[in-house]
């Protein structure tokens, strides 16, 4: 009963958020229905469902890959190509992207799995960066480069451009991270997903079984990147355009970051990471300017201006000492829990 | 042919700094099983250590300035290598994956801080003029920092050679990286072994900080991260744990790189050494120096 109550319950409150006026003071700058707040949580819901996608290959399967950032990228770049470039219909180009992003990841799953371990993460890392040289590139100026590339947004829904409509955005962010909290869910329960989990724990042992762990781990490889690629395309329309820092190895390195830090192959501990790395990030920002930390004395405030200096910091701190993320403190209650009965 | 020859000095000048990132990362990973993030934050660390000596140095002529800068910039790499082993790898001793995780905060947070302590923008890096200048080989005129980076290479990879061959520690490394557990079992600390090999990384990474400081000729804190890739690329292709497969495809990267860049099209050096690196996993997954380690 719980197993679908909490779920839906969380998701009603989330997706009523819009519709109430309340300041939460420190937490938000700004009443919660204002744009610039509804607009920082559409991105951590987005990220909050995209490091889910990146947990189930890390934390179901255990299949460390440092180039999960170039599905997402395709997600973002193929779309914005496809309406700005080519001029192509909105659906078109979902279409199209849709396509690539299940193509693209079976041809590079199909040849990085076939090592595995570290050499796996290299390959991955190496094709990931061989799609930001890509980019950056800039061929046939299709994706501007450095400077990246704005969308075209006559082509875009309308329900969809302009400050106003940045409830709708929240609304597309949030159904996006439902449904991969969805399909995650189905997923890792389903029989699949328990081979999945088998290989994390022993890959041999699955083979010995007499089940061929490489078909598996494709299949896990293509759906979380089809995720990741969707997200990707939700990304695009939250921020109006495509930048090249989304196909960086860095932004791979913040997925495993918020996915650590949230606890790896639990339910909620993926999605709370990615939501709360994303709320810090932005907030240390805003807290950096602010009169506190300012009155602080050099040697405290100028780390404390960079966020990836306070994250990276409190990310060693986790693996140090919480190991199994903040998930690990719902568990021990629950824990606790069957004990008393 | 003078234009290949440039382009074949230059290559190697960049193989040579791949290497000297690479030859660290393989001993790491070779003996410890720990695939080092916090590389290329060791070469930052040690370039901004050398270009913040010399900047300490204002008043004093140009070459002991830059001999002491790069000096300053080594210790500071090697202590703060040793530093990162002895503080934050040791306690998850046999842990990888924790310990891989802790490398990539690392690696965040460092350069983070650099960019909250120096700023964005690129520094720049003062070397004696001498290394700006040119010398003619065979018609091509060589900038003469890519001697400085080959040589370099060429005297790092002979003393580490040396030193794994001849000495006891290197005897105990190779061990190491051979069998840890038969080395624990004959009594040796294995573990003393592990900050030495952090420190020997960190101070090749900061001599690699150094050199790209003046072939670039500035000091950024990006720079660490973009070279740690391809000496990711290079190590891996190179076989894990073997110094001698590190160097053989440090040079092949980097000479690939060059002639791509070159004859096809710029960008597309980079993307031909990814494909390398695709082509020698599969054919072998171990990387070219698997049967001989």
């Amino acid at each position: 009963m719980t197993r679908y109550a909490i779920p839906v319950g969380v998701l009603v409150v989330l997706a009523l958020v819009p519709q109430f006026s309340v300041d939460i003071p420190y937490v938000f700058n700004g009443s919660i229905d204002t744009p610039g707040t509804l607009q920082l949580l559409a991105l951590c819901l987005l990220f909050g469902g995209v490091a889910m996608t990146y947990d189930l290959l890390f934390g179901f399967t255990g299949l460390l890959s440092f180039g999960h950032a170039l599905y997402f990228a395709a997600g973002v770049y193929v779309t914005d190509v496809a309406i700005t470039r080519w001029h192509s219909s909105f659906i078109e180009s979902i279409a199209f992207t849709a396509l690539v992003g299940v193509v693209l990841p079976l041809v590079l799953g199909a040849v990085s799995l076939r090592v595995g371990g570290i050499a796996f993460a290299m390959v991955t890392l190496a094709f990931a960066q061989a799609g930001s040289i890509l980019v950056f590139k800039n061929p046939h100026k299709w994706t501007g480069g450095e400077e990246g590339l704005g969308a075209d947004y006559t082509r875009l829904p309308q329900g969809l451009v302009g400050i106003f409509n940045t409830k709708h955005l929240y609304w597309v962010a949030l159904a996006f991270a439902a449904a991969v909290f969805a399909i995650v869910q189905w997923a890792v329960h389903s029989s699949p997903g328990h081979v999945w989990q088998a290989i994390r724990e022993n890959e041999l042992r699955v083979q010995v079984l007499g089940l061929r762990p490489y078909a598996y781990k494709l299949m896990v490889f293509v759906l979380a990147s089809f995720l990741a690629t969707a997200g990707g395309v939700v990304y695009l329309l939250l921020l109006g355009g495509a930048t090249p820092e989304v196909t960086s190895a860095n932004f791979t390195l913040t997925l495993l970051v918020m996915v650590v830090i949230g606890g790896t192959g639990t339910r909620w501990g993926a999605l709370v990471g990615g939501v709360l790395y994303t709320w810090a990030n932005e907030r240390l920002g805003d807290a950096s300017s602010s009169h506190a930390v300012s009155s602080l004395p050099s040697v405290l405030r100028t780390p404390l201006q960079q966020p990836l200096f306070v994250l990276g910091v409190l990310f060693i701190l986790v693996v140090f000492f919480v190991p199994g993320g903040l998930a690990r403190f719902g568990r021990v209650r629950r824990l606790r829990e069957a004990f008393q009965r | 042919m003078s234009t290949f020859v440039l382009l074949t000095i230059t290559g190697l000048g960049l193989g040579a700094m791949y290497f000297l990132i690479a030859s660290g990362l393989s001993l790491i990973y070779g003996l410890m099983g720990v695939l080092n993030f916090a590389h290329g934050a060791f070469l930052t660390v040690g370039a901004y250590g050398a270009w913040f000596a010399e900047s300490k140095l204002a008043g004093v002529s140009v070459l002991p300035r830059f001999l002491l800068g790069a000096l300053a910039g080594l210790v500071v790499g090697g202590v703060f290598a040793a530093l990162v082993e002895l503080v934050l790898i040791r306690p998850l001793y046999k842990r990888h994956i924790e310990q891989v995780l802790v490398t990539v905060g690392l690696a965040l947070a460092v350069s983070a801080l650099v960019v909250a302590i120096w700023g964005n923008d690129a520094r720049p890096f003062t070397a004696p003029s001498w290394l700006g200048r040119t010398t003619s080989v065979a018609g091509a005129h060589i900038p003469n920092d890519r001697w400085v980076e080959i040589a370099t290479a060429l005297v790092v990879l002979v003393a580490l050679n040396a030193f794994l061959r001849r000495t006891r520690y290197g005897l105990i490394i190779r061990a190491g990286v051979e069998n840890r557990a038969m080395v624990t079992a004959l009594g040796i600390d294995v573990r003393r072994a592990f900050t030495l090999v952090f420190a020997i990384g960190g101070v090749a990474a900061a001599v690699a900080g150094v050199l790209s400081g003046v072939y670039f000729g500035t000091v950024d804190p990006a720079r660490g991260t973009s070279l740690l890739i391809f000496a990711f690329i290079v190590v891996v292709i190179g076989g894990l744990g073997s110094l001698r497969g590190t160097a053989v495809s440090a040079v092949v990267v980097g000479l690939v790189q060059q002639y791509a860049n070159y004859y096809a099209s710029s960008g597309l050096g980079d993307l031909s050494v990814v494909l390398l690196l695709g082509i020698v996993l599969l054919a072998r997954p171990g990387g070219l120096s698997a049967k001989l380690a």
